[in-house]
């Protein structure tokens, strides 16, 4: 029983934030800093593939985002909605009940072979050159969907809005709360999954020592092409989730300061630390979201105390200033990030009795 | 034919200021081995720093009287206090972020994170302080053009470009004929080694980062000067692509960034000349992850050997 | 037919000749020894017989198939394993993951396997774990499983990198100066071990070797290179007294 409660734990959970959320105990803009945090969480926990299991240095993370959030809402808008462009609905509106799942791992397979652009050059070249190569990458999708025009270009794409409505007109549940748990619980099973099996540590074997691991019969160049093609599907995964929680998709919102925001949570959780990227994930969105409230509580008292001139008012645009100053200080005071290369069952090990380590069973 | 002259002498601007840039980004790689992204912000900051100094000597604040100086008299005094004052910006980062890292023995990922929330906080930092409105950069020199049948030159193009090749032949000479330099190439070999030579290596790496960063002020200005228009996150984009730049060169060579620099700005506007503007980045971005794909150190760097 | 034949070897690093017309031919059940001054380019000649490097000229048949299009995961799948200079454990891991991913050319299944937590991918797991923990058991190194390499003792990170090579359960097994760097009472360890290790599992061993005592009681012939090129070879005995060998190694007597 003990073995299973981990998994009791989170449906319970789960299904207690989907009805909370169905029955209205939270609000659209909790449910809304939920879904972000999900998102989040697919997003560092898949870089901390590459990034931290892997040991390159991808900072291009977005750019695969970019990828599967226009693909999975081309494709839903393309089914299920009747649109300007693309005409009349292919599929009856309804059936999106049951196919959204389905578009939004198509999106991800496509962002997963998008990974390509950035697996196939790390054959040869590994460390700050491959490093310049996923910018590249990067700058290459959002620059290449901004001349897309038929998918709006740099206007963006919307309409995937309609969609969620079709949905909840059919069953008025929290539709989107429930793609984002299932997506974010799907993602770190996976990525759990793999890294825990013997399989999956050969990618931990190129990052200690890579001509070992060659030499100790990994395929090195096979294993880089299913790290890289992970950890950019499940982005793309995160992509297609965020564009249906928006209902708005722009080129730029899937720029290098994206990919940074996604570098900063893994490195923030520590490297190799599945628990620390969600951990650092979740406490990143707490953290931009908490200063939406402080900054402007920062600013009165700034006025009370008169410490800054009359005229001027302390802005959201702080956020950005504040942010980069808390990361940069625990970096200085934890320079291997939150959790190191650990998972919180080495720090508490009573943990460990309540979920199933199914390698070393 | 006139048209390409005339893109020649454009791309020729352009890759000055990448390759201004990219020096920067190359003298602290070939030291250290760190990615310093803020380095693009350090423009932007020396850029800044350009205006409120022309600004001051034009007599904006009253502290001189409008007028008393010329504008060459200001440039004059505005290019080394530029440069010197973002050198120290960039001498603060080192050590006030980097070094406190690096005596830490934290992983040096860390450290490029650091130096990415270092240009963070530059360009918001900014942004926060001195809003959004823009900057209009005064009018210093008085507009020249040379024109040689149809093609015509300003005078600050020539002065840009020079003022590139200067910088190129100085630090070449620095590092490949100096003791310092000698020691600043030493230091990315073997870490370990050089105190034991009796090398102060801190103070080498603070001279790396005021070179690096004066410079870079010194594209701030001349950027300031021929594009007037100041805004906090003028620095990001050229900053990344004059990194890309130093990379395609073979990061860590003086050539390899200025090569770099200019084949980004040759892509770019040849680009430009034939398709429409909007597929630039692609194309130009494009071409550097073929020439990486061919050459994956780029052009000038020499492949590290695994020795088994 | 000899299980490694290697013929007219040559590999050209630009204008240097690392390695030229190195011939052998290696019996199964063997053990032969490989020696030569610093920079002979002994090691050389295992990186181009692990498929490292790709040689400039020259055939190598492990086994009867010809391995120069190969892969050198492909080589080691083949059954060479292969020990180095100075010891590449994976140090972040534990000793038994260490021997556990070396299992990777037969794991048995495949990434979806793995990511569905088939049957095929939980026996697989098992049976690997099992071999793993009885390689662990054999070799007397049970009591370190769950140790990280990077905390061991020079002599045992050696010991648990010729166990990872045994892993793979080899036909060839090159050990490049396995005694480099040990104290003498762990080169008498080692030695029993080889010994043990070629009576136990019939392996064949190829070995680079400096310390005498080692090459003496183990090889029953052997090679010495001098510049990329074979100047000698025969017993250890006539290679002692060889005065081409003792030339290599301590230079002429008329300078």
């Amino acid at each position: 029983m003990q073995k299973h409660s981990f998994k009791l734990l989170l449906f319970v959970f789960s299904l207690g934030l989907i009805l909370a959320a169905h029955f209205q105990f939270i609000d659209q803009y909790v449910i809304t800093v939920i879904m972000l945090m999900g998102i989040n969480i697919i997003l560092s926990s898949s870089l901390n593939v590459v990034n931290g299991y892997m040991g390159e240095f991808s900072c291009g993370h977005a750019g695969f985002m970019c990828v599967g959030a226009y693909v999975s809402s081309v494709l839903s808008v393309i089914l299920f909605t009747k649109d300007r462009i693309f005409g009349a609905p292919l599929l009856a509106p309804d059936l999106s009940l049951f196919l959204f799942p389905g578009v939004i791992l198509i999106g991800g397979l496509v962002a997963a072979l998008a990974g390509l652009l950035v697996a196939l050059p790390s054959f040869k070249t590994r460390g700050d050159y491959l490093a310049i190569i996923t910018i590249a990458a990067n700058y290459i999708i959002i620059s290449g969907i901004e001349n897309l025009d038929i998918i709006g270009g740099p206007r963006g794409f919307q309409g995937m809005k309609r969609v969620i409505n079709a949905m909840e007109d059919r069953l008025d549940i929290p539709w989107m709360l429930l793609w984002v748990v299932l997506g974010t619980i799907f993602s770190v099973w996976v990525i759990r999954r793999f890294v825990a099996s013997t399989y999956g540590k050969g990618i931990i074997a190129i990052c200690q020592d890579e001509v070992a691991a060659e030499i100790m019969s990994v395929n090195t160049n096979k294993m880089k092409v299913a790290a890289f093609m992970l950890s950019s599907g499940l982005a793309g995964i995160a992509g297609g989730l965020f564009a249906h929680v928006y209902g708005y998709v722009n080129p730029q919102s899937f720029n290098i300061l994206k990919s940074t925001e996604c570098l900063v949570m893994v490195y923030l959780g520590g490297m190799a630390s599945l628990s620390g990227s969600v951990l650092s994930a979740v406490i990143f969105t707490l953290l931009i979201e908490a200063l939406r409230f402080v900054i402007p509580e920062l600013n009165a008292l700034a006025h009370h105390l008169r410490v800054i001139p009359e005229s001027y008012e302390i802005g959201q645009v702080w956020k950005w200033v504040i942010i980069p100053l808390i990361l940069i200080l625990t970096m200085q005071f934890r320079p291997e990030g939150l959790m190191g290369a650990r998972e919180l069952g080495d720090f508490f090990p009573f943990l460990k009795r309540f979920y199933r380590n199914r390698t070393t069973e | 034919m006139e048209i390409l002259v005339q893109n020649i002498f454009n791309a020729l601007q352009w890759g000055s200021f990448y390759a201004l840039i990219a020096l920067g980004y190359t003298l602290v790689y070939g030291v250290l081995l760190l990615i310093n992204f803020a380095h693009g912000d350090i423009f932007m900051v020396g850029a800044y720093i350009a205006f409120f100094l022309t600004t001051f000597f034009l007599g904006e604040y009253g502290v001189i009287a409008p007028g008393s100086l010329a504008g060459v008299t200001i440039l004059m005094l505005a290019v080394p206090l530029t440069m010197i004052l973002t050198s120290m910006v960039g001498v603060t980062l080192e050590r006030v972020a980097y070094r406190p890292l690096r005596d830490k023995g934290a992983h040096r990922l860390y450290v490029v994170i650091t130096a990415l929330m270092c240009g963070l906080i530059l360009e918001n930092g900014n942004l926060a302080l001195l809003g959004a409105s823009r900057k209009k950069f005064p009018e210093l020199l008085e507009k020249t053009v040379w024109t040689f049948g149809n093609v015509s030159v300003t005078n600050l193009k020539v002065m840009v470009i020079f003022a590139a090749l200067l910088v190129f032949l100085f630090l070449q000479f620095v590092v490949t004929r100096t003791k310092t330099g000698m020691a600043m190439r030493a230091i990315s070999y073997d870490k370990f080694a050089i105190p034991l030579m009796g090398i102060p290596i801190n103070n080498i790496i603070v001279f790396t980062f005021i070179l690096g960063s004066g410079f870079a002020g010194l594209a701030g200005l001349l950027f300031a000067m021929s594009y007037p228009i100041l805004e906090p996150y003028m620095g990001a984009l050229i900053g990344w692509k004059a990194f890309i730049a130093a990379v395609v060169g073979g990061i860590g060579d003086i050539r390899g960034a200025f090569l770099g620099g200019f084949l980004l700005a040759f892509v770019e506007i040849g680009v430009v000349a034939v398709f429409p503007s909007t597929l630039r980045d692609l194309m130009a971005f494009s071409v550097l992850l073929i020439i990486l794909w061919w050459k994956p150190t780029g052009l000038f760097g020499i492949a590290k050997t695994t020795k088994i | 037919m000899p299980l490694l034949e290697i013929k007219g070897l040559t590999q050209r690093f630009g204008g240097l000749q690392a390695v030229s017309h190195f011939n052998v031919a290696i019996e199964e059940g063997s053990l032969i020894g490989l020696i030569g001054p610093n920079g002979a380019g002994k090691t050389t000649i295992f990186n181009l017989t692990s498929g490292f490097y790709k040689p400039t000229e020259g055939v190598i048949r492990f086994n009867g198939a010809d391995t120069r299009s190969l892969k050198p995961h492909q080589i080691t799948a083949m059954g060479m394993a292969r020990t180095f200079q100075n010891i590449r454990l994976w140090p972040n891991m534990t000793v038994l993951d260490n021997i556990r991913v070396s299992q990777h050319y037969r794991l048995g299944y495949s990434i979806w396997d793995c990511l569905l937590a088939t049957k095929r991918y939980l026996s697989g797991e098992k049976k690997i774990n099992n071999l793993a923990e009885d390689l662990l058991e054999a070799m007397g190194l049970k009591d370190y499983a769950q140790e990280y390499p990077k905390n061991l003792p020079y002599g045992l990170q050696r010991r648990v990198e010729i166990a990872r090579a045994m892993s793979i359960q080899p036909k060839l097994l090159l050990l490049d100066e396995p005694a480099a760097g040990l104290n003498s009472s762990d080169v008498d360890g080692l030695i029993k071990l080889i010994r043990w290790l070629q009576k136990e599992f019939k392996i064949t061993i190829w070995m680079i070797e400096h310390q005498m005592k080692v090459v003496m009681s183990l090889c029953s012939s052997m090679k010495v290179i001098d510049f990329g090129r074979t100047i000698a070879e025969g017993t250890p005995e006539e290679i002692q007294s060889d005065p081409k060998v003792i030339k290599a190694y301590l230079g002429d007597e008329n300078i």
